[in-house]
Order: C-alpha cells, then sequence, then structure tokens
C-alpha cells in the first residue's frame, strides 16, 4: 500500500510540474493565443483581399465656374475590371493638411473616375485621397498635390453663344433703328391676326361677349407676356366695339397685369366708362380645373369668339373642340409645338410658335417693334446657313469618308454646340 | 338628309358614345395584347438594367392625377426595375400633385412588394419644392441648399443615403416622369445637358412628339404614353419572367386603347368615303 | 416716372441676367437662382391676391344673385373647406409644420377621393375630343390633308400592339414598311425636323420678344403701350 501510495506520490510529483507548465500554457494560450492567431489571420486575409490603391489624384480648380469646386480625377485599382476585380467603389477623402486627418466626403460606384467636390470654401489649400473599397478592405492612394477653389470672371465655353447673342442683337437694334428713323419694314400677312377685327365685329353683331384665355403659365413665361400683350390691342378694339370681354386667368401675377393691361387699352380707347375690374378675374392655379371652368363658361355664356394666346398644354385641345361645338370663331397661339396640331385642327385660325410673338408688333404696327422682327429674320438666316452647312459637310463626310471634310465637319459641330 | 350626309356629320354624341364603348367593352372583358418593346423604350430599361446595384438614381415625379394613368404605370414599372436592380431611388417632385402621385408609387411597389427596402438607406422622398426649372439650376450644382429635409420633414443630414450626395451630378442616372412643363424638357436642358448625366423617362402621349427632337444625342430614351408604359412592362417581363403572372396595368389597358385607336380610324375612313361622294355628287350637279 | 423706374430696373435686370451667362463670378453667378427665388415669394404674396378676387368675384355673384349665382356657393365653400383643412392640417399630425399629405389627414382624403378622379375625367376628355376632331378634320380635302391624312393613319395603327399584328407577315427584307417602323420613322425624322424648325423660330422669337421687353419697346408688366 505504502509502495503504492509512495509510488503514486512520486508519479504525481512527476506530473505536477508538466501538468502546471502546459496549464500555464494553456491559461496563457487562452488570454492571448486566440487573439494572437485572429491577427495573422487577419493580416493574411488583407493581403489577400485588400484592393490595389488607385492612382495618385489629380486635382484641379473645376474650370470657368463659380468657385467653390475641384475636380478630382484618378487612375482606376487594377482590381477594378481587372485583375481581382472585386473593387466595389470608391471614397473621397479630403485634408487641408497633407499629412493631417483625412475626411470622408463622398463615395462614388466602382468604374467611375472622376468627382467634382463642390462643398470646398475658396482660396483654402486641398489634399485628396482616393480610397478603393473591396468589401469591408480598403487601400488609399497617396496624397494629391495643394489645389484651391477659385472663382473665374469669363466662361470662355460659352463664347460661341456670346458670339450668336451679339451677332442677333446687334440685328435686331440695327433693324430697330432703322425703322425709328422712317424706313419701311415688310411683314407678311398673318391670317389669324387679319381675323381678330373679324372675330370683335362678329362678336358685337351677335351681342354675345369675347373669351380670351392668355394660357395656363406664369408671367415669366414669355409666352404669357406675349398673350398679354396681345390682349392689350385686342382690348382696346374691343372697348371701341363696346363688346363685352371677359378674361378669366389661372395666375395671380397674371391677374394684376392683365387687368392693368386692360385698363389702359380701354383708357387710350376713350372708353374707361366701359372697364371693370370683373374683366380680369382669377379663377385657379390648378390646371384642369381652370379648364373646367373655362368649358363651363363656354357653354352656359356661349362667346362668340374665343381667343387662345400664351403657353397651353393639354387642355388646347378640350378648349378647341368646346369652342368648336358653341360654334365661336376661334383664334389660338402657342408656341408650345406638341399643342399646335390640336389647334390647327380645332380652330379657325392658328398663330404657329414664333407668329405669336410676331402678333403683338403686327398688331401694334410699332415701327420698333416690327424692327425686332426683322433682327429676329437675321438670325434665322444665320442657322440657315450654319444647317446647309452643316448638312453638306456630314453628307459630303459619308459619301467621300475624307478625313479633312470630317475635321471640318466635327469643327462645325464644336463652333455651335452649347454648353450650359 | 341622305345617308351619305349624315355620316359626313356624325352628332359628336354619338362619336362619344362609341368611344366609351370601345374603351369600357375591352375593360370589361380583359382584352389586352402583347407588347415589343421599340428602342427607344428598350434603351431605358437596358440602363437601368446596366447600371452596378446599389447605384443613384434619381426619380422626379412631376405629374398630377389627370395624367397618373398615363404615367403611373410607367412609375410604377421603371421603380419596380430600381427596385430588382437594388437600386438607390431618390424621389422628388417639381409639381406640387407629384409628392402625392410619388407616395402612390412607393406604397404600391417599394412598401408593399419589397418590403425588405428600408427608407433612408434604399430610398427617400424628397418631396415637392417650388421652382420649376430655377429649382433644377440650382440643385445641379448643390442639392442640399435646396432640399434641408425630406417630405416627412427629417432632417437631410440624418437620412443615411443622402450623406454622399451633393448634387445631381452624382447621380447615375435620372429619370422623369412628367405630363408638361417643368418637365423632361427641363430635366434635358437644365440638368442633362449642363451636368453630362444620362436622363431618359417617360412623358403624355400628347407630349411626345415635343421631346423626339432630344432623342438620342441629349435624351437617352423615351416612355411615350401609354404605349412607352406598356413596353417598358414588356422589357421588365422579359428580362424577369416571374414578373409574367403579375398584372402589368399599361399593357392590360392598352387593349382598350388599341380598340379606341380603331374606332377613330374607323371614323376617319367613313368621313373620307362620305366626302369623296359628296365631292362626286357636287361635280356632277355642276 | 412711374413708367420709367421700372423700365429701367427691366433694363437693369435683363442685362444683368444676360451677362449672368457668360461671368460666372459673383454676384453674377446666383443672380439666376436668387432671382428665381424672389419670383416664387412674389408669386406666394400674389397668390393672396388671386384668392381674394376669387372670392370677392363670387361672393359679389352670390349677394346679387346674379345668373347662375348657386355655382359660386358650390365655388366658395370648396375653396374655404380645402384652405382650412390644409392649413391646419385636420385629422393629420398635430401642429402647423407636419405633412399636409400625411395618412388620415382630411386634406390626403379629399385629394384622393374628390381631386384626383375630378382630375382624371376631365384629362380622360380629350379621348372623346380627339375622335370628334380626328373625324372633323382628317379629310383629304387637299394633298397637304392627305399627307397629314396618311401619317395620322400609320401613327394611329404602329401606336397599338395592333399595327404590330398588321404587318408582321412581312418578309424581313420589308420591314421598313411594318407599320410600328414607319410610325417611329414619322415620329423621328419628319416629326423632328418639323418640330426643330419651328424650336428654332420660337426661340428666335422669344429672343426678338425679350429684347423688346429688355429695351423697354414692350411693356405688358405696366399695362399696354405707353
Amino acid at each position: 500500500m505504502r509502495h503504492k501510495r509512495c509510488g503514486w506520490y512520486f508519479n504525481s510529483r512527476i506530473l505536477i510540474f508538466p501538468v502546471s507548465i502546459l496549464s500555464l500554457i494553456f491559461i496563457l494560450g487562452y488570454c492571448h493565443f486566440p487573439e494572437a492567431q485572429e491577427e495573422t489571420f487577419d493580416i493574411l486575409l488583407r493581403s489577400e483581399e485588400t484592393p490595389a490603391p488607385p492612382g495618385p489624384p489629380a486635382v484641379h480648380d473645376t474650370p470657368y465656374d463659380s468657385g467653390e469646386s475641384i475636380t478630382i480625377q484618378w487612375e482606376l485599382s487594377s482590381d477594378d475590371g481587372a485583375g481581382k476585380n472585386h473593387v466595389t467603389g470608391y471614397d473621397i477623402l479630403r485634408s487641408e493638411t497633407r499629412d493631417g486627418e483625412y475626411q470622408l466626403i463622398s463615395s462614388v460606384t466602382k468604374g467611375v473616375k472622376e468627382y467634382v467636390d463642390t462643398s470646398t470654401k475658396d482660396k483654402v489649400d486641398y489634399y485628396y485621397r482616393v480610397r478603393a473599397r473591396a468589401s469591408e478592405f480598403f487601400a488609399d492612394s497617396s496624397p494629391s498635390e495643394a489645389v484651391q477653389s477659385k472663382q473665374q470672371w469669363y466662361n470662355p465655353e460659352r463664347s460661341n453663344l456670346l458670339a450668336i447673342a451679339v451677332i442677333l442683337s446687334f440685328f435686331i437694334i440695327l433693324y430697330i433703328s432703322r425703322a425709328k428713323r422712317g424706313k419701311k419694314l415688310f411683314i407678311r400677312r398673318i391670317a389669324g391676326l387679319e381675323a381678330v377685327d373679324e372675330a370683335v365685329g362678329r362678336a358685337t353683331e351677335m351681342g354675345k361677349p369675347i373669351l380670351y384665355v392668355p394660357g395656363i403659365q406664369d408671367l415669366d413665361d414669355v409666352q404669357t407676356v406675349a398673350g398679354i400683350t396681345i390682349l392689350g390691342s385686342l382690348a382696346k378694339t374691343i372697348a371701341k366695339y363696346d363688346t363685352k370681354l371677359d378674361v378669366p386667368v389661372s395666375r395671380s401675377m397674371v391677374l394684376a397685369a392683365a387687368r392693368e393691361t386692360v385698363k389702359q387699352s380701354y383708357l387710350s380707347a376713350g372708353r374707361p366708362d366701359a372697364y371693370s375690374d370683373d374683366i380680369v378675374h382669377y379663377v385657379t392655379d390648378e390646371q384642369f380645373g381652370y379648364v373646367a371652368f373655362l368649358d363651363g363658361t363656354m357653354v352656359r355664356n356661349k362667346p362668340a369668339a374665343c381667343f387662345y394666346l400664351g403657353s397651353f398644354f393639354a387642355e388646347s385641345l378640350i378648349l378647341a373642340e368646346t369652342g368648336n361645338s358653341i360654334g365661336a370663331i376661334q383664334v389660338a397661339g402657342t408656341a408650345q409645338p406638341a399643342q399646335l396640331p390640336f389647334f390647327v385642327a380645332a380652330c379657325d385660325y392658328t398663330l404657329i410658335g414664333e407668329e405669336l410673338f410676331a402678333a403683338s408688333a403686327y398688331l401694334s404696327k410699332e415701327p420698333r417693334a416690327l424692327g425686332s422682327l426683322k433682327g429676329a429674320d437675321a438670325g434665322k438666316v444665320i442657322a440657315l446657313m450654319f444647317i446647309g452647312l452643316g448638312v453638306t459637310l456630314e453628307t459630303l463626310r459619308v459619301l467621300t469618308g475624307s478625313p479633312a471634310i470630317a475635321k471640318a465637319s466635327d469643327f462645325i459641330i464644336r463652333l455651335v454646340s452649347l454648353r450650359f | 338628309m341622305s345617308v351619305v350626309e349624315k355620316l359626313g356629320n356624325v352628332d359628336r354624341r354619338i362619336i362619344f358614345l362609341l368611344i366609351a364603348l370601345a374603351v369600357i367593352i375591352p375593360l370589361v372583358f380583359n382584352i389586352s395584347f402583347m407588347e415589343h418593346p421599340s428602342p427607344i423604350v428598350q434603351t431605358i430599361f437596358d440602363k437601368i438594367e446596366s447600371l452596378p446595384n446599389g447605384s443613384k438614381i434619381l426619380l422626379p415625379f412631376d405629374y398630377g392625377p389627370s395624367t397618373a394613368p398615363e404615367l403611373e404605370p410607367m412609375a410604377t414599372a421603371v421603380t419596380r426595375h430600381c427596385c430588382k436592380k437594388n437600386h438607390k431611388m431618390y424621389i422628388m417632385a417639381l409639381w406640387p400633385t407629384g409628392q402625392a402621385q410619388a407616395l402612390r408609387v412607393i406604397e404600391d411597389v417599394i412598401e408593399e412588394e419589397f418590403p425588405e427596402k428600408v427608407y433612408g438607406t434604399d430610398y427617400v422622398h424628397l418631396g415637392y419644392k417650388a421652382g420649376g426649372y430655377g429649382l433644377i439650376n440650382t440643385i445641379l450644382a448643390d442639392l442640399k441648399k435646396m432640399y434641408t429635409t425630406d417630405a416627412e420633414g427629417t432632417h437631410i443630414d440624418e437620412i443615411g443615403m443622402m450623406s454622399d450626395v451633393q448634387n445631381l451630378r452624382d447621380f447615375a442616372f435620372i429619370c422623369n416622369f412628367s405630363a408638361g412643363f417643368p418637365g423632361l424638357k427641363e430635366w434635358v436642358q437644365f440638368a442633362g445637358d449642363p451636368g453630362d448625366i444620362p436622363v431618359a423617362g417617360g412623358t403624355t402621349a400628347v407630349s411626345a412628339p415635343l421631346l423626339y427632337p432630344y432623342y438620342p444625342r441629349q435624351m437617352l430614351g423615351l416612355m411615350g404614353g401609354l404605349k412607352g408604359a406598356a413596353e417598358y412592362e414588356a422589357a421588365l417581363v422579359h428580362g424577369y419572367p416571374e414578373y409574367e403572372k403579375v398584372y402589368q396595368r399599361a399593357i392590360a389597358i392598352m387593349g382598350p386603347q388599341a380598340i379606341a385607336h380603331l374606332v377613330i380610324i374607323i371614323f376617319i375612313i367613313i368621313g373620307n368615303i362620305t366626302f369623296f361622294i359628296e365631292k362626286k355628287r357636287a361635280k356632277k350637279s355642276d | 416716372m412711374r413708367r420709367r423706374i421700372p423700365i429701367i430696373i427691366t433694363f437693369i435686370v435683363g442685362t444683368a441676367l444676360i451677362m449672368a451667362m457668360f461671368i460666372p463670378h459673383t454676384p453674377f453667378s446666383s443672380l439666376d437662382e436668387n432671382l428665381s427665388v424672389y419670383f416664387d415669394i412674389i408669386a406666394v404674396f400674389a397668390f393672396i391676391l388671386g384668392g381674394g378676387n376669387l372670392l370677392r368675384v363670387h361672393l359679389e355673384k352670390i349677394q346679387k344673385k346674379k345668373r347662375d349665382w348657386q355655382f359660386s356657393i358650390v365655388t366658395v365653400v370648396g375653396f374655404l373647406f380645402m384652405l382650412i383643412i390644409g392649413f391646419f392640417k385636420v385629422g393629420g399630425p398635430p401642429g402647423l409644420s407636419g405633412d399636409f399629405l400625411a395618412e388620415g389627414s382630411w386634406f390626403r382624403f379629399m385629394f384622393e377621393a374628390v381631386f384626383n378622379p375630378l382630375q382624371a375625367t376631365m384629362f380622360s376628355l380629350l379621348a372623346f375630343f380627339v375622335a370628334s376632331a380626328a373625324y372633323r378634320a382628317f379629310r383629304a380635302k387637299t394633298k397637304e390633308a392627305t399627307i397629314l391624312l396618311i401619317a395620322a393613319f400609320i401613327i394611329l395603327v404602329g401606336r397599338t400592339p395592333i399595327g404590330h399584328y398588321f404587318t408582321s407577315w412581312l418578309p424581313k427584307q420589308l420591314d421598313f414598311l411594318h407599320v410600328p417602323t414607319l410610325a417611329s420613322w414619322i415620329m423621328g425624322w419628319p416629326n423632328t425636323a418639323g418640330q426643330r424648325a419651328i424650336m428654332i423660330g420660337i426661340a428666335l422669337g422669344v429672343i426678338a420678344t425679350s429684347l423688346r421687353i429688355i429695351l423697354g419697346i414692350e411693356r405688358p408688366y405696366l399695362g399696354a403701350e405707353k
């Protein structure tokens, strides 16, 4: 027993040391080994999954702008679209010092190699880094050069637009001054405007009112302005004939302008007594609410003449067909090309596009206004010249395949392409 | 009055009645036809399809209830496609009535069909802002200047997916649904052209001819009216066959439209036949 | 003086806006944007003018029992009702700054139950009017009208699925005669050519009109000519 006990005792003493060592290693290992193992694993994973960094970003102040904008361009990571092809996007990082802390300002998707930073302050140095991302792994480019954003005083990209504006204005002002000096200017007959007197006369004979609709847009639309100008001329004639005029409008600002215009027209026609504030009245801004009112007015009051001159959309045909159904003489005009076919189909006379803008000059016969029409015609000649030149060069390019003609054609395209 | 004269001057109420029947009967009997996407619509589908998952897409809803029957089906189809492709959708409106229209699509498509989509991460509704093309002009340079909150009043900085959006140039694609002004034309002129951002969209059939001059250089594609919407739905069904059994609204409504077109054609033919008979009679009597 | 000051303001603002197209530097850079905002602000205040006018005209009509005065009651009640439920967000989230279209709000209910169907009804009138206008207008009275008629015919058929079946039997070599192809061709070429010509004319017309306004030759905002 003793022997056995001694033996056990002996044996256990021998075992205590290695077990203690092993336990110590195990305890220490338990505390530290997993972390060490994870770290090693992470390093391995990163080296495999970390994408190649993008090339150093090329930065410059965005040209011809109002400042506060820097353009950043970079070479794609070699793992974007090639290599491991696992790049998911890029982060754009910015700092005010080269070695300072870089802040994330935006992210873009893979394949994109340009970003315009519009959150900069002018005259401040900025440094950029681009970070390629692949899931949770990433790689940063080296920092860019310092760059500042600033405002420019002239946008040379719009030089062609400036040239067009100057040439057009020159011709318009030239013809206005010629007209002022008394030179007679020819203006072709516009049937729709010739019919104005006929329409007013008819309404007077029948003792029925005249409905005038200046479009459904606000005063910031030139078509509305043209519509109100024509209303001015028309109201003068109506005042002379002593016919009832009804001008429902769909915008509050149009209400103020149209009311003032009609008032002035009645005054200049010597009929202030015939004027009433109720001639021009507001209905609603809502497109189809306005149309419902106009349709109701037409069906109930049966005006002898209806004028639709301004900006119109889907309501054009609804108005024109209702007007047609009550047998009114209808004159329409709009610069909305999509609505012109409807007016042409359902109205007696239609002012097509630019005729609407020419109408006020045509009706007033004011020499300076007529001069401006002539000036716009000069613009048309210039446009036609460029269209002819472009068509000829493109045709020749296709027929001959000549690089010289292709170059000339491209030049013309660049020359007339406007950049906004 | 002879039969010819009567046919030459059919009362408009009879025309209205026949048009109503041409619309109602196919709707009741569910008459529909297969659609084939034309290139001008297919390009829009291909653009959304080819963009990498998670791309930022701006969806301006510039229409009201009046034009919703024409425009909502295309808005639904495009939104559905964006959801399928996991694109980030930024919804806004230049029309006051557009906000409510957008809400309908959000509720019917995003929330109902894709409940896993998270507001603020996958889609955001920026709501209506006044200003028309002026607003487009402004947000081309700085979006957050005009949009300080979303439609529900949450501050823009609290919305995750807005953190990396500075201006319109940050969007990979703008797909607008518009019924007039301001609409697709303004998005092309004030965002697409100056910002070099791909723009496409859908519009009412009436406005479609006006936009053709911008295709394909300035405008990527165009869905013209219900026909355009039906073609997009057809492209979606072709690309994602799981939608074959899902009700496609535009394709379904194209049936009545086709029949109504036929009725109009018949009336035009009748009008011309009577016109020629009357002309011949007048010549004879001369 | 009352006329001269607005003309001077118009000239200065118009010229500055044209210059802003070419000068990206402040203050020109933000001129267009700022003036758009000013326009919106003025438009909002002008709405009071419009709303006031609407109320005045219709209340007067009701008071004097003019013709169809009963319709005016509907207008006034409808206007005030929508204004109140929209302004006070009745049924919606508490407070004045909440979303007026929020779930459960009266405004949203009215929008969806009344406004939506009314708008759709008005727009759908187009379908009927297109039919009656086409029947009356598309008659081959002249050569031009005949071309218009043929084009309309092709578009009408080509814009429906029927158009596809109509000529789907054509061999591939004659694909250009396929009705949808012809419809697309008409839309893409003759239509575009015509649209562009009209648009160029319109653009020049807009420039001429704008110059007339800037130079004070045309001044509708002052009420007709001098």
